[in-house]
């Protein structure tokens, strides 16, 4: 078989790495596997060109863009509010967080003020939507890892709960397209807060249940520890966000770091990993769930009446003065950033967005590199990716 | 942190030679932005990670921006004699730019906790060869990013360990996000009434005989 | 035979039933859906056959992951460009009978994402499409009415004649050709035998 001239990796060259790991001379016993687009376990439409010596990962290079759907493209010949539905479809399990970030960018760029119960809406369902991601990507995890329904199961059952929240909000399932600039589009309906409340209560007792069955198994933590080790300067150095960042214990939430919304109000922990492998990863995401219950708790009965909308904020009509803005939030892949270049027109001159799964996926290769295949597989899944946003 | 002014002063202090240019941001978010010429804009970018007061570890963000050839049209207050009596009159004063690409670096610091400091290359022209300094060997961050540049802009990124396409297909030949683009004339029917939409969809119309 | 007689026999503990009727009957009741996600409509899909939604109450539960196992295909999200070829592959790697089911207004048109150049307007241009489902995504709900749709189509089909199925025509093909990346489009940008833009009238 023939290498591909296309590696990267630190000043060594392909040869060296594969001399290294099977011994020179052996070359022609290495196996091309090209995992995806269409493969059970990518999370998608997303492809894997690994080598493989036996069982062990020699080379593993991500090939992208099955799903590139021309989000920037579009969003450049549409107005900036025609954009927000098309935030939902980057990453469609968390479509309010990712209009939250779009939202913010705008309001930096227009200068725009969210009023106060638009603040604790946004917070809420913010928190709703990372409690969701979360359970949804402990159920895939443990599917990558071969316990096949159950788990996955178990996490769709809660997701159903939290999704009738979001439905009764939004009027959709997932794709929401609810924030606007400067506010929320609609105020709460009757009785949502106390349906919040109820699911708030109850979610810790399906966290111990699926702790219980999963966090001391010991078939789990021999897949899972020392497996897709990550160290924490290679981590800051690839540019690392969210909760794979935090496993490998550097402290960088930006909920703490960049102030916004309301956050400062309410205590929270943000939960860190100490051997950056995958048990931590997914410990991680256990442990925040339970902190961002903890901010939901207050916050749902904090939340005060007024106003949903800033009643300065134009709908029609909305052109935003020439300048440029970079806004960010955490949403629960990582930093999902916006940044907008605005030329007076209706339409944004430059719409980019920062997607956390693409770039989180930068040191893929360096984590999966003699492990065997299906701890490859365990790995990519530890990582949280959402194709929707990996190729845009 | 320091002021953009203070960096820039550090930085040509640092790297004899570079040209750096502070580009104002008029927006109410006031993220002013670091302009460095091409040669010496992996050297500065390695100043702003290494210096121990910004140490600028983290790359957040790489965005390719296409501005195409233009008229600007700047409105001038010139002093003339009208009528005898010299009075102030504006005019409009048209300067012609030419067309750049532009890469746009947010950087940021986890260890200091501070940010953004927002760094410009510019190309000379957009015709072949557009050429500036890849910033992956300093922050791996920007491998994919700087691909898709590339891929969206047509880039080269001087000193890219991989350059290659990552969202298209390798024999794809065109730019699609350049502004000039013009995608392929796939459409037959549009529901929506946009009128660019509607202009495209003539093409697939059957034509139909004119009434009399 | 007539249905009186028929109903008359039932009633005596005797069934009477067309083997093509059997046929159709054992077939509409175990359609094995081939996982196969594309976008964010894969998510409702998966939804559908989890425990609120329980998609095996209408004997589809089965995904199977190998195009070779499976007898539906629900193209369920955006196929991009790049994508279209694998998408088209797989259809014919599976073996007949084979249905499709365009999942979403992206596989349908293309969608909200119509206007994208690496988006292909309808999945509908290269393979025979059973049911489209509309909707940005489509509810659970709608999907499984696809499936009861879809089953509503299998029981219709007939085994002999000049309008039996297409798994028993020979003549009519069971493989459609892959398009191939060109340098700006995919090359054909349709396959004309199954898909032909609409006239419209105005």
């Amino acid at each position: 078989m023939t290498f591909h001239d296309l590696a990267y990796d630190a000043g060594k060259t392909d040869f060296q790495r594969k001399a290294e790991v099977i011994g020179v001379g052996r070359e022609g016993e290495l196996l091309e596997v090209a995992m995806g687009p269409q493969h059970p376990s990518t999370h998608g439409v997303f492809r894997m060109d690994v080598v493989l010596d036996g069982e062990t990962v020699v080379k593993l290079k991500p090939v992208f863009g099955y799903l590139h759907r021309n989000h920037e493209k579009i969003a450049e010949n549409t107005s900036y509010l025609g954009s927000m539905p098309y935030t939902d479809r980057l990453d469609y399990f968390c479509s309010l967080t990712n209009n939250w970030a779009y939202a913010l960018s705008v309001e930096k760029l227009a200068g725009l003020q969210v009023p106060e119960r638009a603040e604790y809406i946004r917070l809420i369902t913010a928190e709703l939507t990372r409690v969701l991601n979360h359970t949804c990507l402990a159920g895939f995890l443990l599917q990558d890892m071969g316990a096949l329904g159950t788990p996955l199961m178990y996490a769709f059952r809660e997701r159903e709960k939290i999704l009738d929240l979001i439905e009764s909000l939004t009027g959709a399932r997932m794709m929401c397209n609810y924030m606007r600039f400067g506010g929320c589009r609609c105020d709460l309906p009757a009785g949502w807060l106390d349906a919040a409340k109820k699911v708030v209560a109850e979610y810790p007792r399906f966290l111990d249940e699926f702790e219980t069955l999963l966090s001391g198994n010991e078939i789990l933590m021999a897949r899972t520890q020392g497996v897709g080790k990550l160290s924490a300067e290679l981590a800051i150095n690839a540019g690392i966000t969210g909760p794979m960042l935090r496993a490998s214990g550097v402290d960088y939430d930006l909920r703490k770091v960049d102030n916004y919304g309301i956050y400062s109000r309410y205590p929270f922990r943000v939960p860190l990993g100490s051997h950056g492998d995958v048990y931590d990863r997914y410990m991680i995401r256990m442990l925040e769930m339970r902190e961002s219950l903890k901010i939901l708790e207050p916050a749902l009965k904090d939340i005060p009446e007024g106003p949903v909308v800033d009643p300065k904020a134009k709908l029609r009509g909305f052109r935003p003065k020439a300048g440029e803005a970079y806004g960010r939030i955490e949403t629960p892949k990582g930093e999902l950033g916006f940044y907008l270049i605005s030329d007076g027109s209706p339409n944004p001159y430059r719409y980019r967005v920062r997607p956390p799964s693409l770039i989180n996926l930068t040191i893929l290769e360096d984590m999966c590199l003699g492990q065997t295949v299906a701890d490859a597989i365990v790995t990519l899944g530890s990582v949280d990716i959402v194709l929707g946003e990996v190729d845009r | 942190m320091e002021t953009l002014e203070q960096i820039k002063a550090r930085a040509e202090a640092t790297v004899p030679g570079a040209q750096l240019s502070v580009v104002k941001n008029d927006s109410p978010c006031a993220q002013h932005s670091l302009l460095v010429d091409v040669e010496h804009a992996y050297v500065v970018a390695q100043f702003l990670r290494d210096d121990p007061q910004l140490r600028l570890d983290y790359c957040s963000n790489v965005t390719g921006v296409d501005f195409l050839d233009a008229e600007l049209s700047e409105k001038v207050k010139v002093k003339k004699v009208v009528d005898g009596v010299e009075k102030e009159v504006e005019e409009v004063k048209k300067t012609k730019r030419a067309g750049y690409l532009e890469v746009v670096y947010h950087l940021y610091s986890m260890s200091l906790k501070h940010g953004p400091v927002i760094l410009r290359q510019r190309t000379p022209g957009r015709a072949d060869p557009v050429k500036v300094a890849s910033l992956t060997p300093l922050w791996r961050s920007a491998e994919f990013q700087e691909r898709e540049v590339f891929d969206l802009y047509g880039v080269l990124f001087d000193g890219h360990p991989d350059l290659r396409r990552i969202l298209m297909w390798d024999g794809f030949k065109d730019y699609p996000m350049r502004k000039d683009y013009r995608e392929p004339d796939d459409y037959e029917y549009e529901p929506t009434p946009h009128d660019e939409v509607l202009e495209k969809a003539k093409a697939h119309l059957p034509k139909q005989e004119v009434k009399a | 035979m007539d249905d009186g007689l028929r109903n008359e026999l039932s009633k005596q503990g005797v069934v009477v039933v067309k083997l093509e009727e059997l046929y159709n009957w054992g077939r509409k009741n175990s359609v094995w859906p081939l996982s196969f996600g594309l976008a964010c409509c894969a998510i409702e899909m998966m939804a559908a056959s989890m425990a609120r939604y329980d998609l095996s109450r209408f004997g589809a539960e089965v995904f199977r992951p190998s195009p070779r196992q499976a007898d539906l295909m629900i193209v369920a999200g955006t196929v991009t460009k790049k994508m279209a070829p694998q998408v088209v592959r797989l259809y014919n790697q599976m073996p007949e009978p084979k249905y499709v089911i365009a999942m979403g207004a992206c596989a349908i048109s293309g969608g909200p994402f119509k206007q994208g150049y690496n988006v292909l307007k309808g999945i509908d241009r290269y393979i025979p499409v059973d049911v489209h489902i509309p909707g940005c995504p489509p509810r659970p709900e709608a999907l499984i009415h696809a499936f009861m749709t879809l089953q509503r189509k299998i029981d219709a089909q007939k085994l002999t004649g000049p309008d039996r199925a297409r798994h028993l025509n020979a003549e009519l093909p069971s493989e459609f050709p892959v398009p191939l990346f060109g340098e700006h489009d995919l090359v054909p940008t349709k396959n004309p035998n199954v898909w032909e833009p609409a006239v419209v009238v105005r």
